[in-house]
C-alpha cells in the first residue's frame, strides 16, 4: 500500500506529514508543542477541550489540531498572541466551574490541567468561581471519584470503551450538569461492568479519578500502557 | 401509481370537490385546534345535516391559513359565484348562523376581510396549499399538482437536470445559515456510491418559530416529494424525518402522509415505473436544542446523545453512519416541488440577487396580527411588521424585532428599511435564522431579552466543549448580576470578552452564535445595560437607585 | 404510585413491557433503536426507571451508562413518576415576551411546586417546554395534553382547579 507524503508550515517551519495524520500528530513529531486536555495520544479525539485550537490560513474558523487532517501546503499557526489569549481564558473557566483547590490535591504538582496552565501563563483567574456542590465517590474498593476535580475530558469514558472495552464511564446530563458516570448513574463500587483495571484512573489528567491511600500531590499517574496497548492492537 | 395514473387521481378528485355548489374550510393547524376548530367542524358537519345541505355542502378540515391570532379560522367558498370569504374567531355557537348564510349574506360580526394587507402583501409557494387541501388526504395534494414534480424528474429528467435546476434557482438553505442547496445536493452526488442518506432536518427548535410544524401539519407531501426529488438527485434510497416530540400533531399527519405515499407506489420501489426506490422513516427528538446541528442531529438518530462533533469531515462525505448524507431543512424541502415543477429560473426570478425565493416568518411577540406568512426576500422589515402584522397592539412604541432566534440578534428602529436577505441580516448583527421574527415594543428590556436567549443557550449547550458550557453559564451569570444591579464596567468587559471567546473557539454553532444576543443588544442598546452598572454613571435605571428614589 | 413491576420484563404479561419489547423487535434490536425504545418506555410507563434502562440496554446490546446518559441528555425524556395531571408551560420566545413567567410564578403561589416538580399529593406536574410552536397563542400552556393559548393568570389556575378537581 502506498502511503502519500504531503508538506505543510507549521509556525513558519516546513515539516512534511503522510495524509491522514492531524496536525497535532505532525506537530509532536516536529518537536512542537501544542497545549491539550482531552486529548491524548492512544484514544480517538474528541476536540472538546478547545486548547489546541489553531490558526490554518485561508480558513477563518479556527480549527482543532487534535482532529483537523494535515492537507498539501497547509500554513499552521499553533502559537499566536490571539490563541494564547484565547488558551488562558478556557483554563480559567476551566479552573473556575468546578472546584479545583491544588493545595490540597493528591494530584498536585502531577495534573495536566495545572501544568498546562503553567504552560500558556494562566495565573490568575478573572471569571467568577461557580463552586458547585459535588460529590466524591468513595465507594470503590480501590479507586476514588471526585467531581470536584473533573474537567469532562471524558478521556475515563473512551479508554474504558475503546481499550478496556468495558464501557463502564459515560457522561450523564447536559451543559454544565454534565457528570461522568458509572453503568446508570450508581456508586462506582456497585458497577456490575467495572474490571477494575485502573486505566480511567491514569488517564484522568487531574485528582478527579485516584487511587486510595494517597496523600497530598502523591497520585502520579503511569501511562505507558496506553501507546503500548494502542501499538500492540496495530495491524501490520 | 403511473404518471398516467396520477393525472386521473387528480381528475378524480377534482371531480369529487368540484360537484358541491359550496365548500366549508375550517383550520386543523395545532393553533385553530387549541382554539376550538376541531370543535366547529363538528358542529358544521352536524349542522349541515339537520339542515339537509349536507349533499350541497363539503366540509373539510384543511392546513394553516395564517392567521393563528384570529383562529379558529374558517373559509366558506362558492363554486356557483367563484368567490369566497373568511371568518375570523368562529365558535361552535355561530355555526348554525353560518350554514344559514351559504345561500345568503355572509355573516358580518365574524367577517375577516381578505383585502387586508396581511393576505395581499404575502407571496406563497411553500405554503400555496395551506387552507385548501386536507393534509390527510393524498388525493388532495395530488389534486393540486401533487407528485407532480417527482414524477417530471424521474421520467423526463435525470439527476443532473435536476441537480441543475436547483443550482438555477439559487435556493439557499432555509435551516438558516443560508448555503446554497444545489451546492450541497452536487457534493453529496459527487460523494463515492454505495449507501446515501437523505435527512430531513424538522427539529424546529429555536423558541418562537414554527415554521416547519405548520409545513408538516398542513402539507406534508410536499416535504416527502421534495426528500424523494433530493434523493434522485443525489443517489440516496433512504431518508429519515428527524421530528421533535413535541409536535404529536405534525408526527401523525407524518405517519399518514408517509403510509399513503407508500400505498400509492409514490414512496417504496419503482416509483412511476422507474427503477428507482426511495423510502423515509420518522425519528423522533426528545427535546434537544443542539439537535438541529447537523452531526448532532446525526449522532441522535444513532441512538446517541446529541453531541456534535468536529467538521470536516462534512455530513455530505460522510455523515449518517458513515455514509455521505444530505441534510436539508423542511422549508428547504418544501421548495423543492415547486422548482421542479416551474423551472429554476422561475424561482430565481422572485426575490433579490443574492437571496432568491420566497422565506416563511412565525410572526409572534407584540404585533397585532401574529401567525404564519410568506413574504419574497428583499421586503422589507417595516412593510411585515407594520403592514402585514399591522403594527404594535394598544399604540405603544416598537423597539426591536428579533430574528434568528438564540442565534440571531435584535434589529432596532433605525434598520426597518432594510431588505430581508441573508447579508443585509447578517450586515446588522442578526441572521436570517429558520424564520422565527419576535416583535418588542417599548416595554420589552432588552438585558432582560438577551439573559432569556442566554439562559436558553446555558442550558441546551451538549457540554461537551468548553467554551459553550463554562461560558455560556458565566456569561448568564454576568446578564443576571447586571439586570440585579449588582454589576461594574469589569464585569461588563469579562462579558464582551467572553462573547468574543465562545463565539470563536466553540465547537459549533450553537456556541459560536450563542454570544449573537448579546452582542446585538449590546450594540444597539448599550445604555440600557451601563445604566444598570454600579458604576456606569447611571441616569435612574439601575435598579438600586431606583428603588431608594422610589422610598424617597 | 404504579410503578413498574420487578419481573422480567422480557417474559412479563404487562402489555407495556410487550409494547417496548415490539419496539425494539421493529428495529430488529439494533442499538440506533435506543432513543427510540426510550421514547416507548416512556410513553408506555409515563417515565423510565432502572428496569426498563437495564432491559432496554441489555436487548439492544449498549452499555448501561450510555443508556443512561443518553436518557439524562434529552429534556423530554424524565426518569421520575409524573403527577397524575401535567401542566406544561411554554417558555419559548413569544410565550416569555408575553408573559409566561407570571403563569409559573402563580402556580408556584397557589400549589408550591416550580416547574419541573410535582406537588406531595402526586396530583400535579408543573413543566416547562422550550416552545410547542403556537407561538401566535402566546402564552400557551398544554395541560393534560390539549393545547391552552393566550392565557391569563386567572384563567390558567381556574383551568388547573378544574382539572385536579379542587
Amino acid at each position: 500500500m502506498t502511503v502519500n507524503v504531503l508538506t505543510l508550515t507549521i509556525d513558519d517551519q516546513q515539516v512534511s506529514a503522510r495524509e491522514g495524520q492531524t496536525i497535532m500528530q505532525v506537530a509532536t513529531e516536529n518537536g512542537i508543542f501544542i497545549p491539550r486536555l482531552c486529548h491524548i495520544e492512544g484514544l480517538d479525539p474528541v476536540g472538546a477541550c478547545r486548547l489546541c485550537l489553531c490558526e490554518v490560513k485561508g480558513t477563518p474558523k479556527l480549527l482543532p489540531a487534535c482532529t483537523t487532517k494535515v492537507s498539501e501546503g497547509m500554513e499552521v499557526s499553533t502559537s499566536t498572541e490571539r490563541l494564547g489569549e484565547y488558551r488562558k481564558m478556557i483554563l480559567e473557566l476551566l479552573f473556575a466551574e468546578r472546584n479545583h483547590v491544588c493545595a490540597v490535591c493528591v494530584s498536585n504538582g502531577h495534573c495536566d490541567l495545572q501544568s498546562m496552565a503553567q504552560k500558556v501563563g494562566m495565573d490568575h483567574v478573572t471569571v467568577p468561581y461557580r463552586y458547585p456542590k459535588l460529590q466524591v465517590d468513595a465507594t470503590h474498593e480501590r479507586f476514588i471519584a471526585d467531581h470536584n476535580r473533573c474537567i469532562l475530558c471524558t478521556r475515563c469514558v473512551r479508554v474504558c470503551d475503546q481499550i478496556e472495552g468495558a464501557h463502564t464511564w459515560d457522561v450523564m446530563g447536559r451543559g454544565e450538569g454534565s457528570r461522568v458516570i458509572t453503568d446508570l448513574n450508581q456508586p462506582w463500587g456497585d458497577s456490575e461492568t467495572c474490571t477494575k483495571c485502573g486505566k480511567c484512573v491514569h488517564v484522568c489528567p487531574t485528582g478527579a479519578l485516584t487511587e486510595k491511600g494517597r496523600s497530598v500531590a502523591e497520585m502520579a499517574k503511569q501511562r505507558r500502557f496506553l501507546p503500548y496497548l494502542t501499538k500492540m492492537r496495530e495491524e501490520w | 401509481m403511473t404518471p398516467d395514473e396520477l393525472k386521473t387521481t387528480a381528475e378524480k378528485q377534482r371531480e369529487a370537490v368540484g360537484k358541491y355548489p359550496h365548500r366549508v374550510h375550517v383550520c386543523m393547524a395545532a393553533g385553530c385546534i387549541s382554539s376550538g376548530s376541531d370543535k366547529v367542524k363538528d358542529a358544521l358537519t352536524d349542522e349541515l345535516k339537520k339542515a339537509g345541505k349536507d349533499k350541497c355542502c363539503l366540509v373539510k378540515g384543511v392546513g394553516c391559513m395564517g392567521l393563528c391570532s384570529a383562529g379558529p379560522l374558517v373559509e366558506v367558498a362558492d363554486s356557483v359565484a367563484g368567490n369566497s370569504v373568511m371568518y375570523k374567531n368562529v365558535t361552535a355557537e355561530d355555526v348554525p348562523a353560518l350554514v344559514a348564510s351559504l345561500e345568503g349574506k355572509p355573516v358580518p360580526h365574524l367577517l375577516l376581510p381578505k383585502d387586508i394587507p396581511f393576505f395581499t402583501a404575502q407571496h406563497k409557494i411553500v405554503l400555496e396549499n395551506f387552507g385548501l387541501i386536507d393534509p390527510d388526504t393524498i388525493a388532495d395534494y395530488i389534486m393540486m399538482g401533487g407528485y407532480e414534480a417527482l414524477n417530471k424528474a424521474l421520467t423526463d429528467m435525470g439527476p443532473a437536470e435536476v441537480l441543475h435546476e436547483v443550482t438555477a434557482s439559487g435556493l439557499r438553505g432555509r435551516g438558516g445559515a443560508g448555503y446554497p442547496t444545489g451546492l450541497k445536493w452536487s457534493t453529496v452526488a459527487k460523494a463515492g456510491g454505495g449507501q446515501k442518506y437523505v435527512i430531513c432536518n424538522a427539529d424546529e427548535g429555536d423558541p418562537g418559530a414554527f415554521m416547519d410544524r405548520s409545513v408538516l401539519e398542513s402539507d406534508p407531501h410536499r416535504v416527502l416529494e421534495g426528500m424523494a426529488i433530493a434523493g434522485f438527485a443525489v443517489g440516496a434510497n433512504a431518508g429519515y424525518i428527524y421530528v421533535r416530540a413535541e409536535y404529536p400533531l405534525a408526527v401523525k399527519r407524518l405517519k399518514n402522509a408517509i403510509r399513503q405515499a407508500e400505498r400509492s407506489g409514490l414512496l417504496g420501489q419503482n416509483i412511476f415505473g422507474t427503477p428507482f426506490n426511495f423510502k423515509i422513516d420518522i425519528r423522533l427528538g426528545a427535546g434537544a436544542f443542539v439537535c438541529g446541528e447537523e452531526t448532532a442531529l446525526i449522532a441522535s438518530i444513532e441512538g446517541l446523545r446529541g453531541q456534535p462533533r468536529p467538521r470536516p469531515p462534512y455530513p455530505a462525505v460522510s455523515g449518517l453512519w458513515g455514509c455521505p448524507t444530505l441534510i436539508n431543512n423542511v422549508e428547504t424541502l418544501a421548495n423543492i416541488p415547486p422548482i421542479i415543477r416551474k423551472g429554476g429560473k422561475w424561482f430565481a426570478s422572485i426575490g433579490t440577487e443574492k437571496s432568491k425565493g420566497t422565506k416563511v416568518f412565525a410572526l409572534a411577540g407584540q404585533v397585532n396580527n401574529t401567525g404564519l406568512i410568506e413574504v419574497p426576500m428583499g421586503i422589507k422589515l417595516r412593510d411585515i411588521i407594520f403592514d402585514i402584522g399591522g403594527g404594535i397592539p394598544e399604540g405603544r412604541k416598537f423597539k426591536a424585532v428579533q430574528t434568528g432566534g438564540p442565534s440571531g440578534g435584535c434589529i432596532p428602529e433605525q434598520h426597518l428599511d432594510m431588505p430581508v436577505d441573508y447579508e443585509s441580516l447578517a450586515s446588522v448583527g442578526s441572521i436570517m435564522g429558520s424564520g422565527g421574527m419576535i416583535v418588542m415594543d417599548e416595554s420589552s428590556d432588552m438585558v432582560d431579552v438577551a439573559k432569556y436567549f442566554m439562559e436558553f443557550c446555558m442550558t441546551e449547550s451538549c457540554g461537551k466543549c468548553v467554551p459553550c458550557r463554562a461560558g455560556t453559564a458565566q456569561m448568564h451569570d454576568l446578564l443576571a448580576r447586571i439586570m440585579e444591579g449588582d454589576a461594574t464596567m469589569r464585569d461588563l468587559a469579562l462579558l464582551e470578552k467572553l462573547c468574543d471567546l465562545v463565539k470563536n473557539t466553540s465547537l459549533c454553532g450553537l456556541g459560536m452564535t450563542a454570544p449573537n444576543p448579546v452582542l446585538s443588544t449590546l450594540q444597539y442598546f448599550r445604555e440600557e445595560y451601563t445604566s444598570r452598572l454600579l458604576d456606569g454613571g447611571g441616569n435612574g435605571r439601575h435598579p438600586k437607585t431606583a428603588a431608594a428614589a422610589e422610598v424617597r | 404510585m404504579e410503578t413498574a413491576v420487578v419481573e422480567n420484563p422480557a417474559t412479563s404479561k404487562d402489555t407495556r413491557w410487550k409494547l417496548l419489547t415490539a419496539t425494539m423487535r421493529r428495529h430488529g434490536n439494533r442499538p440506533h433503536a435506543l432513543i427510540e425504545s426510550l421514547h416507548t418506555a416512556q410513553e408506555a410507563f409515563g417515565y423510565i426507571d432502572d428496569v426498563a434502562m437495564k432491559y432496554v440496554a441489555e436487548s439492544l446490546r449498549v452499555p448501561l451508562s450510555k443508556v443512561y446518559g443518553v436518557a439524562t441528555f434529552y429534556h423530554y425524556f424524565t426518569l421520575k413518576p409524573q403527577g397524575k395531571h401535567t401542566c406544561v408551560v411554554c417558555t419559548g420566545t413569544a410565550c416569555y415576551i408575553k408573559g409566561a413567567g407570571q403563569l409559573l410564578q402563580a402556580m408556584e403561589e397557589k400549589y408550591g411546586v416550580s416547574a419541573g416538580e410535582t406537588t406531595e399529593d402526586g396530583e400535579l406536574s408543573v413543566l416547562t417546554a422550550r416552545c410547542f410552536g403556537c407561538c401566535g397563542l402566546a402564552p400557551a400552556a398544554v395541560i393534560d395534553g390539549a393545547v391552552a393559548g393566550k392565557l391569563t393568570v386567572a384563567e390558567t389556575l381556574e383551568r388547573l382547579d378544574k382539572v385536579i378537581g379542587k
